[in-house]
């Protein structure tokens, strides 16, 4: 094991699949000579060549069906969006292309591509650079989608992410690039997609928190627990495709009650799609109609108290918990 | 003016040219029986652009065309019978029945497929070129789309990404004169489409795409300098669709001269008469090539009608390369009612998918020449 920030952990993934398989190759626009607009691909140019790493021009759409190109022919290509606002540019490529040249053309071909790209609030940079659209990815048949929270999934999704051979939208957190936490340093420790982590036990309500809201989710355990005298048990997708639905089915079978947290838009959301499923595979489970916590549906303010406000945090989930246990504010007593 | 190939040549373009014209015509009388659904682009009229263009190509050098593709896969050897049951949307449709007319498709024969969006094969192309490029080979990759293609964004983005990379692509403009049913002039600014990849670092030609004989001169000196260059250029082949853009298309936008006009330089009795005026052919063997495509399409119905339709039960298959390391469900199969027949049945697809992505692997694998250096 070794201490390592995600940004360093992702690095690190990248810069063994580049070493372990010649077909891999990173175009995107920074990425080599700047070393990445949030130095995730720092020192690859270096150490790997302009052959293997590639600034791009800035043309979103373009260098997404370069890597789907490229793909079908033989490469495993990882495309980095310099953030997820411009993958809009890119949704062509993304779905038109990416997600469904497998299908249409009768499975002849995969495309083992890899997208990756920062999301989410917090720096202030307003509506054009801070969503989270895990639901728009989530949404398309033939993307698997990644949002890891911690340093040790973003590397081992990362990895198990260039080795499959779908294409797979990798959602990295803005604000979680300098946390710094113990990483596996083996080179074949990679975390297989469609495998939920459970943050941590607990027996009364289960709290299910996507990319960066799985750790505000696991704060506010801890404050439900130390105030509120709630167990909850916070489990972290980790992939949205595939989805680990019977982790959090099982969790709910023994807790009865849930909370989804994301920051993403609610209508649509990936909160709306789990509460669905939820709903129709363990209505009788449940004793409380389950709840979700998301991001305010509204472009995405600069204001920094607007902003704040905008996303969830902390408070937001030990609230949305205490309302499904209809004890809201109060400690004591179990359902 | 060019000179002619070999005779065998000759006749085989003519041929290939006669064949996509009967396939085209047989494909519309299909339409009109409802045996083929959605869009159906036909490319009569461009016969010589395609086969000229492709006939510049190796084997080994791939193409990629748009929505009006089956010329692309007939000229590239794709079995006339795959592609007319991929129009009926059967099983032995050259994508399975996924695709229908605007995606027609076939690795082995590296037809790197017809593409839906308007501008979209252009970087895929570029990526296409890029793995050429890598693997040190000298493959090129041409890639074709129409003169309404040239204002996407994908056709600046990818010609200055494909400059500046070197990479070794023949992109071709079709232009048939229409971006449906917009006349050239009053879609694009610029009207000399050669010139249009000029700021853009990629040099262009034009040939005369009614003429195979000038496209394949042309096309071919261009390929060749590709290859040796590692550079990408543009050619602009002006040519004309003698039907609409769809069948589904009243052609209020042009005028009967105007498509009389072009028809009398219909590129394959011009190429056939040549032919014979050069004691390549007699009339009787022209007249047999045209009885030979004909027979061919017939045979290609014949096929199309008896393939099986698509099992429902088939609708999940190859949306993704199932891993058997990979737990929880990829695909949410809402038609299911009970959630444990649901569970039994995707565990079923996904033994029966993994067995059948060894098998696609491999093929994928051979078509390409790629050893599987990580696995």
């Amino acid at each position: 094991m070794a201490q390592m920030r995600y940004r360093e952990a992702l690095n690190a993934a990248l810069r063994e699949e580049l070493a372990r398989d010649e077909r891999v190759v990173l175009m995107g626009e920074d990425i080599g000579v700047f070393g990445g607009a949030f130095k995730v691909t720092d020192g690859l140019l270096e150490e790997f060549g302009e052959r293997r790493v590639r600034d791009t021009p800035i043309s979103e759409n373009t260098i997404v069906g370069l890597g789907v190109g490229a793909a079908m022919t033989g490469l495993r290509p990882v495309v980095e969006l310099m953030t997820i606002n411009f993958s809009l540019l890119a949704f062509d490529q993304i779905v038109n292309s990416a997600a469904h040249i497998r299908y249409m053309f009768g499975g002849q071909v995969s495309v083992p591509l890899v997208v990756r790209m920062p999301q989410g609030a917090g720096h202030q940079l307003g509506p054009t650079h801070s969503h989270c659209f895990e639901a728009l990815f989530l949404h398309v048949p033939g993307l698997l989608v990644a949002a890891p929270a911690t340093a040790a999934d973003a590397k081992g999704l990362l990895k198990a992410a260039i080795r499959d051979d779908n294409p797979v939208i990798f959602l990295e957190h803005e604000s979680l690039y300098g946390v710094s936490e113990e990483v596996s340093d083996g080179e074949e420790q990679l975390v297989r997609f469609g495998r939920a982590r459970t943050a941590r036990e607990g027996s009364d309500v289960t709290i299910v928190g996507v990319s960066r809201m799985a750790r505000t989710s696991e704060r506010a355990a801890a404050t439900l627990a130390d105030e509120h005298d709630v167990s909850a048990e916070v489990i972290d997708p980790r992939t949205l495709r595939p989805l680990d639905l019977d982790t959090i089915l099982t969790s709910v079978a023994k807790t009865n009650r849930c909370v989804i947290v994301e920051e993403g838009w609610p209508h649509g959301g990936v909160g709306a799609n789990l509460a669905a499923l939820i709903s129709e595979q363990a209505f009788d489970d449940l004793d409380a109609p389950v709840r979700r916590v998301s991001g305010a549906d509204v472009p995405m303010p600069y204001s920094k108290p607007l902003e704040d406000t905008a996303y969830p945090h902390e408070g937001d989930v030990v609230a949305a918990a205490l309302a499904v246990l209809e004890r809201p504010g109060a400690p004591g007593g179990s359902s | 003016m060019p000179t002619l190939p070999d005779p065998a040549a000759a006749r085989e373009w003519l041929a290939s040219m006669t064949l996509i014209r009967r396939f085209e015509e047989r494909a519309a009388e299909m339409y009109a029986r409802a045996k083929i659904g959605g869009f159906l682009h036909l490319s009569i009229g461009e016969e010589a652009t395609i086969v000229g263009s492709a006939r510049a190509l190796r084997d080994e050098d791939y193409l990629i065309s748009t929505y009006r593709s089956h010329g692309h896969a007939l000229v590239r050897g794709t079995p006339p019978e795959k592609v007319m049951a991929e129009l009926f949307g059967r099983v032995d449709g050259c994508s399975r029945g996924r695709g229908g007319s605007m995606h027609m498709f076939d690795l082995e024969r590296r037809f790197m497929g017809g593409y839906g969006i308007v501008g979209g094969n252009l970087p895929i192309a570029a990526g296409i070129a890029l793995a050429s490029d890598y693997k040190q080979t000298e493959e090129i990759t041409l890639c074709v789309f129409g003169d309404g293609a040239s204002n996407q964004g994908t056709f600046g983005e990818t010609l200055n990404l494909a400059a500046l990379w070197r990479l070794p692509v023949v992109f071709m403009v079709t232009n048939n004169q229409f971006g449906m049913g917009t006349a050239l002039r009053r879609h694009s600014a610029v009207t000399d489409l050669q010139r249009k990849g000029e700021s853009l670092g990629v040099p262009g030609t034009r040939c005369d795409g009614m003429d195979v004989l000038d496209t394949h001169g042309v096309v071919s000196d261009t390929v060749r300098r590709v290859r040796e260059d590692r550079r990408p250029l543009l050619v602009e082949a002006v040519t004309y669709r003698f039907r609409g853009h769809s069948m589904a298309d009243p052609e209020q936008y042009r005028s009967k001269e105007e498509v009389e006009h072009w028809r009398e330089r219909d590129p394959i009795p011009a190429f056939g008469d040549l032919l014979v005026r050069e004691g390549v052919l007699d009339e009787t063997a022209r007249a047999q090539i045209d009885v030979d495509a004909i027979a061919r399409v017939d045979a290609a119905v014949e096929f199309a009608d008896a393939s099986p339709l698509p099992a429902p039960q088939s609708l999940y298959e190859d949306v993704y390369v199932l891993d058997r390391e990979v737990r929880g469900s990829y695909s949410l199969h809402t038609t299911e009612l009970r959630p444990g027949e649901a569970e039994a049945a995707e565990h079923d697809g996904a033994g029966e998918g993994a067995e059948r992505e060894d098998e696609i692997a491999q093929q994928m694998s051979d078509a390409l020449g790629i050893a599987d250096e990580a696995s």
